[in-house]
């Protein structure tokens, strides 16, 4: 099972290396690590998904908190929570097709970044289930090429929105 | 230092000196409270070298840096102060790796100061660089490297209270040499600053309860106890636990000397090969009170089949020791010191007679035994006769392999900090230095290595270094020749086919004689004793080889992956009665 793992870490040099060096060094399966800034110039979040029982991932989260410049550790498996990814993807498309496909792109929210003679670049964003379902009705297209992101999340307040 | 003791601003401004890198780490080091460190110097460390000529700190100087690093280790072990050990950078950082990861296993409160080239020059691949952090991370508690002085003291203050605090293990501080010889503005009152860093001291009051009362209704329980309670320096509280609940205890390698193994109530040490009685006793047990202690794989056997009759109560200060290996019922997260002392107001007595006296039955049945008949001398005889002379009371380091696993089974321990032995990562050579690092912690107290041979031959240059330093350490080496314990499983599990674990030994005497100890030979059984009286009395270093019965195995032992109660031996132990 996925389950999504928050960490608040310490802005300082080594903190990544030792976060992957822990997740190598123990075993556990990470399927995606996203880096970025927050609202404090000193902190980071790392979101992480890793994949594995409950036991494995409460030994994951316990792990994590024992790293020193790991600040908060947060499991969001069960918790209402908004989980996104942002998709760049090269879609072979040559100009008699691009209606049908520009349709599809409006049925997902997606926005054209890109258009060259005989392809189409699409940012999409939105749960890692919308993300599949993207690529995988582009792939009678040909892809030509998809960087993502990785999952990042934060936890509802409310209860409304979407999913 | 007390984890809660975070130092804070002070109320009035010290005035602010100038201050090199170096003065900044070494006055900070002696503000601290250190009085002794190990190390070796090199090119990027001359800076600090320099500040520490005149420091009030005693220096010792080992041969490797490895070895100082060892030395360092049971320093802290022997007397509960943070170790400190420095080295230059690249092949010295390097040669610390082994003594920060025998650290790291055994939780040993230590920090590592590490000299590194110059931060412009770094990721060049320059002339003795190395990636210190990169190599040490998983073998440090925390490192970091300083890259503006204005970072450094706060780094050398934090290093010493994360490596003191919670579940202690080492720290690595890594200083470029331009960081040492830079000045900066100083007023010796840098702030912690670690937002990730909390302990729970204290155990959730609900939680101690539950354990309180599973204690007390508990018919048949065993304590488990491990090297925490060392570093909690909790021993009385465990004592006090034991009588007024009546309580059986048993204790891992690390754990052995936190409670008097004279006393009945002692199952001496447990595992692969701990005895009959500890094992039975927790493959029996209604409740296991597991404190300060992980459970190792060499403790538990097969995990499935562990202790399968309990309940698991675990005391730790380490959240993530829990439920690791094997699942918990009650926990109970926080220093074991506070929680015993908790713990304490709930309990009731409890006679718990027929427990006790299966326990008997098992200890009757199945001591730790050796052949006193034989004409060779017994690796055990020789354990056993150091301990009858030294009335318990001496501080033994050891090697690893049989004379480790034998050094446990036959010295009876009565205090904690007693036995220094590199339990988790099991490193060969650990005895010598670190005997001469328990001998600088404890001068007035005996400390003997009892030592394999080829554990010694790893680490013997150290000699040189207990003789500089007019140290009046005793190693005992069991020469059987053989790398002893690798020899026993090819014996048991290779067909006796002795794949490389036989060397050819130096005459150990002579050795010992020519780096200026004493050395002693003992190939005769009767001359055992009296060679121990000799080596007692030496005030110089001193070097005694036995010549022990070359293949004795290690009685009793769960084979590895096995449950603990399928021990192997116990017929050959019974024959030797
Ligand atoms: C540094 C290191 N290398 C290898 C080992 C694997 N090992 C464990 S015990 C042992 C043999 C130890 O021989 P000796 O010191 O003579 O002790 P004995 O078992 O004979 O008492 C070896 C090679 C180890 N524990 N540490
Ligand atoms: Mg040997």
């Amino acid at each position: 099972m996925k389950h999504i793992i928050s960490a608040l870490v310490e802005n300082k040099p080594g903190v990544l290396a030792h976060v992957a060096g822990m997740f190598a060094a123990r075993g556990f399966n990470i399927d995606s690590l996203v880096v970025g800034r927050t609202e404090d110039p000193n902190l980071s979040r790392m979101t992480i998904v890793v994949i594995g029982d409950d036991r494995i991932v409460e030994q994951v989260r316990k792990q994590l908190a024992r790293i020193i410049p790991v600040v908060k550790v947060q499991d969001f498996a069960g918790k209402a929570v908004v989980a996104r990814d942002l998709m760049l993807i090269n879609i072979a498309v040559p100009p008699e097709k691009r209606p049908e496909v520009f349709a599809l792109i409006e049925m997902f929210r997606g926005h054209v970044v890109d258009i060259g003679q005989k392809s189409v670049m699409v940012e999409v964003s939105g749960p890692e289930t919308k993300i599949e379902a993207f690529i995988d009705v582009c792939r009678p297209y040909g892809i030509k090429n998809v960087a993502r992101t990785g999952t990042i999340a934060m936890s509802r307040q409310g209860t409304s929105g979407e999913d | 230092m007390s984890p809660e003791s975070q130092p804070s601003a002070p109320a009035i401004e010290a005035p602010a000196t100038i201050k090199t890198g170096a003065q900044i780490v070494v006055d900070t080091l002696v503000e601290l409270g250190v009085e002794t460190m190990f190390g070796y110097t090199g090119g990027v460390v001359l800076p600090l070298f320099d500040r520490l000529y005149d420091a009030p700190i005693r220096f010792i100087i080992p041969r490797h840096e490895q070895g100082g690093c060892h030395m360092a280790d049971a320093y802290a072990r022997a007397s509960g102060k943070v170790g400190v050990v420095i080295a230059t950078s690249g092949p010295g950082a390097c040669n610390l790796t082994t003594g920060l990861g025998t650290a790291m296993m055994d939780s040993v409160p230590l920090v590592a100061i590490t000299g590194q080239v110059r931060t412009d020059l770094i990721g060049n691949d320059a002339f003795q660089e190395a990636d210190t952090t990169g190599i040490t991370r998983p073998v440090t508690k925390y490192n970091s490297i300083v890259k503006d002085i204005n970072d450094l003291e706060r780094t050398v203050r934090e290093a010493f209270h994360i490596a003191s605090t919670g579940r202690p293990g080492p720290v690595l501080i890594d200083v470029p040499v331009d960081i040492s010889v830079g000045k900066c503005k100083c007023n010796g009152k840098a702030a912690i600053d670690l937002p990730g860093y909390r302990i729970r001291t204290k155990g959730h009051a609900r939680q101690i309860s539950m354990a309180a009362e599973a204690i007390n209704k508990a018919e048949r329980p065993v304590l488990y106890v491990g090297g925490g309670v060392v570093s909690s320096n909790a021993s009385e509280e465990l004592q006090v636990l034991a009588e007024k609940a009546h309580l059986p205890v048993t204790m891992t390698l690390l754990g052995l000397g936190t409670f008097d193994q004279r006393r009945p109530e002692s199952l001496d040490m447990l595992g692969m090969h701990g005895s009959a009685y500890a094992n039975y006793a927790v493959q029996e047990c209604d409740l296991l009170i597991a404190i300060g202690a992980r459970f190792d794989d060499r403790v538990t056997g097969k995990v499935a089949t562990f202790a399968p009759h309990a309940k698991v109560i675990h005391i730790d200060i380490d959240p993530s020791s829990i439920s690791k290996n094997v699942q918990v019922d009650i926990p109970v997260v926080g220093d074991a010191k506070h929680i015993l002392m908790e713990l304490l107001k709930e309990i009731e007595y409890r006679e718990r007679g027929p427990w006790f006296a299966k326990i008997a039955e098992w200890k009757k049945k199945h001591p730790f035994r050796y052949d006193k008949r034989a004409k060779t001398i017994k690796p055990q005889y020789v354990i056993d006769e150091i301990c009858r002379q030294t009335k318990n009371e001496a501080v033994i380091t050891t090697g690893v392999g049989q004379n480790q696993m034998w050094t446990a089974q036959f010295y009876k321990f009565v205090r904690p900090r007693q036995l220094i032995s590199s339990g988790g990562l099991g490193t060969m050579g650990f005895g010598l230095p670190a005997a001469i690092g328990a001998q600088i912690a404890r001068p007035d107290a005996t400390v003997i290595d009892i030592d394999g041979d080829h554990s010694f031959n790893m680490t013997m240059t150290e000699l040189a270094t207990a003789v500089q330093y007019e140290l009046p350490i005793k190693v005992c080496i069991l020469n059987n020749g053989y790398m002893g314990m690798v020899r026993q499983w090819q014996e048991l599990f290779y067909n006796r086919r002795y794949s490389c674990s036989y060397l050819k030994n130096p005459n150990y005497a002579d050795v010992a004689r020519a780096l200026g100890a004493v050395g002693i030979t003992v190939d005769k059984k009767e001359d055992v004793p009296k060679a121990v009286t000799q080596m007692l009395a030496e005030k110089q270093p001193c070097v005694v080889d036995f010549r022990v019965e070359r293949e004795e195995n290690v009685w009793p032992m769960v084979p590895a992956g096995k449950s603990l109660s399928d021990m192997d031996g116990l017929t050959i132990l019974e024959s030797m009665a």
